[in-house]
């Protein structure tokens, strides 16, 4: 049954990209581990405005798992504790009386903060937009069935489709990869024949602007495939890799 | 002045939109590079129009209030999309998915609309497919099907439970292609804040960057508006924590009409409220009524019993158990159209019949399923959606059934649009959500995501281009134009005088209580005299929220609550509207349900002869009561009938 209980909660202040940022530590009572961690933070952010002062920042949306947005490190773990979740779907049940919550922003070199808890991931798009889709326009495309895709190809796709972009991959990993993101979405359009024609090009391209925008390289800790709230596998790092391989050998 | 002209197209239905393809008038290559558009909004809607006008050749600047296109609200859209491909060769046509969609709106959207909605959703499959959004699949290969409310075929393609991300995914796809190619420009964390006006035509917007807090000017010669629905306005919604109805209402306010703003629809399938610290409501996909059963104990002391957790859901016998919708809907059973099966938990909760702690809760149960099918194919079918709620109510639904209670979800109202998705202002356009025009009074199931692509891809590209041949010889507008100074300056005052109150109340404070307002007299049940408590109680509202509102920090920089407290205030305004056009309309249709109007059965008893048409609003200033003007709907081709689910 849930109970009501009373946390510290550790949250990162920063005013801004070029600011420091500190520790600030704040005390609650009563909170109702039917409430989800998100909520918790609301209430924490009612108390502060009641107080006359600045709301903590943090990025949040659809608050039910799906829009990527949340993003806190919560405990040492990104979306906390919980493993198969994003930040938005812990509930304040992971936790007991008298606890210090830990709270920060994902770090990475990738991802500058912006304020408090919010980092701008924009590098993730400029990677989708250096090659993760499939150059077709609007209208002119085949019938729908007139490409059969075998159920096992269409389900592993799937799989991979299932990013939600949210960066966790990168904030768990040692070396700020974003290899896990990456490669989702080039295993994604490679195991369908609509996005086979452009595979190598893809491949290339999706890695190479990682490069560029300093994200770090990838050992094989697997740090990303254990916090990733929608379980992507790293082999489709695997895949990307020989994608690349391929890539390269045709050059 | 009433200038409601909806143009649409003369000839029979299944040729209105080829003729209207056929005589439009369209711009050549040469000229679109000189055309700038915005598209404000990147969901399904706002993402596929700014990917489709950007490769036709258009200037497109596209915004997005989030930090990334990605994370549009479209992409909780879980169950499905509609499209009437007859894959599963079960009769479904255009014209059976056009009637579908007309009945299920309670003949409350307009004929010509809904039918080429009906006409271009195949190609809103094919177009998917060929973006590569991995839809579910038979073993042969092929593109597999399910069943949703309010039809009785399966026109339903899925993408597991997160068909709206796909779907959105693959827009957001085709939207960072072009981009890429310089034929977007995009900014994120950007919100709309005003529309800017040039000689009575829509040219541009005032946007504020959400990180600086600045305010920015831009330039067009036509704007878009993709920006969804007004549900938050009942603070608790399925929608997400941006989603707003802000830019609707800087349209309303600067001339655009706004048409059935009462409709709204409330989801049957939703996880209970659970207490005062929620923050918004979690759907559950409407495809679980594909293999749940829904039903409440027989037996109030039953009820009482489970609410006192005195018993379990699994003590209660099958004969003490009423099936309340195969009771009452032999022939849709628990696959009845939303508002229907709304209704129906509502009525059985006020009879006292409702479980869960609060007595808001019906059981949606899938013991039958597991037992027929096996607990894989359920998991296969529903697995992320039982573990979502795993994970929020802490019950196995596996092993004891879900509870469930309608909530906002969308709404049908929007901005008036005619045939060509422009508004009343000349060059404001409004696609998807934002718009008024295919749903009528109730929405089915995967139909959303339908609309939103098929606005996107298939209707504006064409539409807007009718409208801007005539712009080709406009050059480009500056934006030190005093049009643009104005409207910022006016912006600029309205935050000052927000930042400035430095009352004692949060934004969240004051949008919990508009929210109960909403809910007890505009929710789902609604009567002449609650609405017009309603009204008193919010013009009471608006006055505490302009008096003792407080928002920490200063309004040139990232501010929250800034934000927050400017979407307020017009949620406070559009929550005025909704009950105004609610007292006005004195029947009742889908989602609208007026308790003064029902049949003996608890029905929604429509009234054709006086309330077939739109009521469109027109905004006539600050405390003046707005003017309604009605689009009548005449009906061609379908023959208006009562509702029947039941046989």
């Amino acid at each position: 049954m849930d109970k009501d209980i009373n946390i510290k909660v550790k949250v990162w202040r920063q005013n801004g990209p070029k600011e420091k940022g500190h520790f600030e530590t704040y005390s609650l009572e009563k909170i109702s581990q039917g409430s989800s961690f998100l909520e918790m933070l609301d209430i924490l952010n009612e108390q502060l405005i009641n107080e006359g002062k600045e709301p903590i920042v943090f990025d949040h949306d659809c608050r039910e798992g799906i829009c990527g947005m949340c993003s806190l490190y919560i405990n040492g773990h990104p979306h906390g504790p919980d493993t198969g979740i994003t930040t938005c779907q812990l509930h304040m049940r992971r936790f007991n009386d008298g606890d210090t919550i830990t709270v920060e922003p994902w770090r990475s070199a990738g991802f500058p903060i912006i304020k408090d808890l919010m980092v701008d991931r924009s590098a993730f798009d400029k990677i989708i937009q250096a090659g993760g889709y499939i150059s077709v326009n609007t209208g002119g495309v085949p019938d729908a069935n007139a490409i059969p895709i075998p159920r096992d190809d269409a389900e592993m796709a799937m799989d991979a489709a299932a990013c939600i972009g949210c960066g966790a991959c990168v904030a768990a990993c040692k070396n700020g990869s974003a290899m896990l993101f990456v490669s989702a979405k080039v295993s994604q359009l490679a195991l369908l024949p609509q996005g086979r024609v452009e595979a190598a090009r893809r491949a290339k391209a999706m890695v190479a602007k990682m490069d560029e925008l300093g994200f770090g390289n990838c050992t094989n800790t697997g740090a990303c495939e254990v916090e990733c709230p929608k379980n992507i596998s790293i082999t489709n790092i695997a895949r990307l890799n020989r994608e690349f391989l391929k890539a390269k050998f045709k050059d | 002045m009433n200038n409601l002209d909806a143009k649409i197209p003369k000839g029979p239905l299944a040729e209105k939109w080829s003729n209207y393809k056929n005589h439009q008038k369209l711009v050549n290559p040469a000229n679109k590079r000189r055309l700038d558009i915005i598209v404000v909004g990147t969901g399904l809607a706002g993402a596929s129009a700014a990917a489709s006008l950007g490769e036709m050749g258009f200037n497109v600047l596209n915004f997005c209030i989030q930090d990334s296109p990605r994370r549009a609200h479209s992409i909780a859209a879980q169950g499905g999309i509609n499209a009437a491909k007859n894959y599963p060769n079960d009769g479904d046509s255009v014209y059976r998915l056009f009637y579908d969609t007309i009945k299920g709106g309670d003949y409350r959207a307009r004929e010509a609309n809904v039918y080429r909605l009906a006409e271009v959703s195949n190609s809103i499959i094919d177009q998917c497919v060929a973006q590569g959004v991995p839809f579910a699949r038979e073993y042969g290969g092929l593109l597999d099907n399910r069943s949703f409310g309010g039809a009785q075929v399966s026109r339903t393609f899925y993408a597991r439970g997160q068909t709206g991300q796909q779907l959105l995914l693959g827009a957001y796809s085709a939207l960072s292609r072009a981009i890429h190619k310089n034929q977007v420009k995009l900014f994120t964390r950007y919100e709309m804040v005003d529309l800017v006006m040039i000689d009575g035509r829509a040219r541009g917007i005032i946007a504020r960057n959400l990180v600086s807090g600045k305010l920015e000017r831009f330039a067009a010669h036509a704007v878009v508006i993709a920006t969804g629905g007004y549900g938050n306005t009942f603070f608790l919604s399925t929608n997400a924590m941006t989603s707003n109805g802000s830019a609707a209402w800087q349209c309303y306010k600067k001339g655009a009409y706004f048409a059935n703003p009462c409709m709204a629809q409330i989801h049957p399938t939703c996880i209970p409220v659970h207490g005062e610290f929620q923050s918004k409501l979690t759907l559950m996909s409407e495809s679980l009524r594909n293999d749940g059963r829904i039903w409440v104990p027989k037996k109030l002391e039953d009820a009482q019993a489970i609410r006192e957790g005195k018993l379990k859901p699994t003590d209660i016998k099958e004969e003490d158990r009423d099936y309340y919708l195969e009771r009452r809907y032999p022939a849709f059973g628990n696959l009845v159209p939303r508002d229907v099966a709304s209704r129906a938990a509502k009525e059985r909760c006020d009879a006292g019949y409702g479980v869960g702690s609060t007595g808001l809760a019906v059981y949606l149960d899938f013991a039958d399923a597991i037992q027929r099918l096996g607990k894989e194919v359920v998991e296969a079918r529903y697995g992320n959606l039982f573990q979502m709620y795993e994970k929020i109510v802490d019950e196995n639904p596996y092993e004891t059934p879900m509870m469930i209670y309608p909530a906002i979800h969308y709404t049908m109202g929007g901005i008036w649009v005619d045939y060509e998705l422009m508004t009343t202002i000349p060059g404001l356009f409004a696609i998807g959500e934002a718009n008024f025009s295919d749903h009528g009074a109730n929405r089915l199931g995967a139909s959303a995501l339908m609309q939103g692509l098929a606005d996107g891809y298939f209707v504006l590209p064409y539409t807007i281009q009718n409208y801007l041949a005539d712009q080709i010889n406009v050059p480009r507008f500056k934006t030190d134009a005093p049009e643009f100074v104005q409207a910022e300056k006016e912006i600029n005052d309205r935050i000052e005088r927000l930042m400035n109150i430095k009352g004692t109340h949060s934004v969240d404070h004051i949008h919990k209580e508009l929210g109960h307002i909403m809910w007890n007299f505009v929710g789902m049940g609604r009567d002449a005299e609650g609405l017009k408590n309603a009204i008193e109680k919010l013009k009471m509202l608006k006055k505490d929220f302009w008096s003792n509102l407080r928002i920490p920090g200063n309004k040139e920089s990232l501010n929250v609550e800034l934000e927050k407290a400017l979407r307020l205030a017009d949620f406070i305004e559009i929550g005025e509207l909704m009950a105004h056009d609610a007292l006005d309309r004195e029947e009742s249709c889908g989602g609208h349900f007026r308790l003064e109007h029902q049949t003996p059965e608890g029905e929604a008893l429509r009234h054709d002869d006086q309330f077939a048409y739109v009521s469109c609003w027109e905004y006539q200033g600050e405390e003046k009561a707005p003017v309604m003007y009605k689009e009548p709907l005449e009906y061609e081709f379908v023959v208006r009938q009562q509702r029947n689910y039941k046989s």
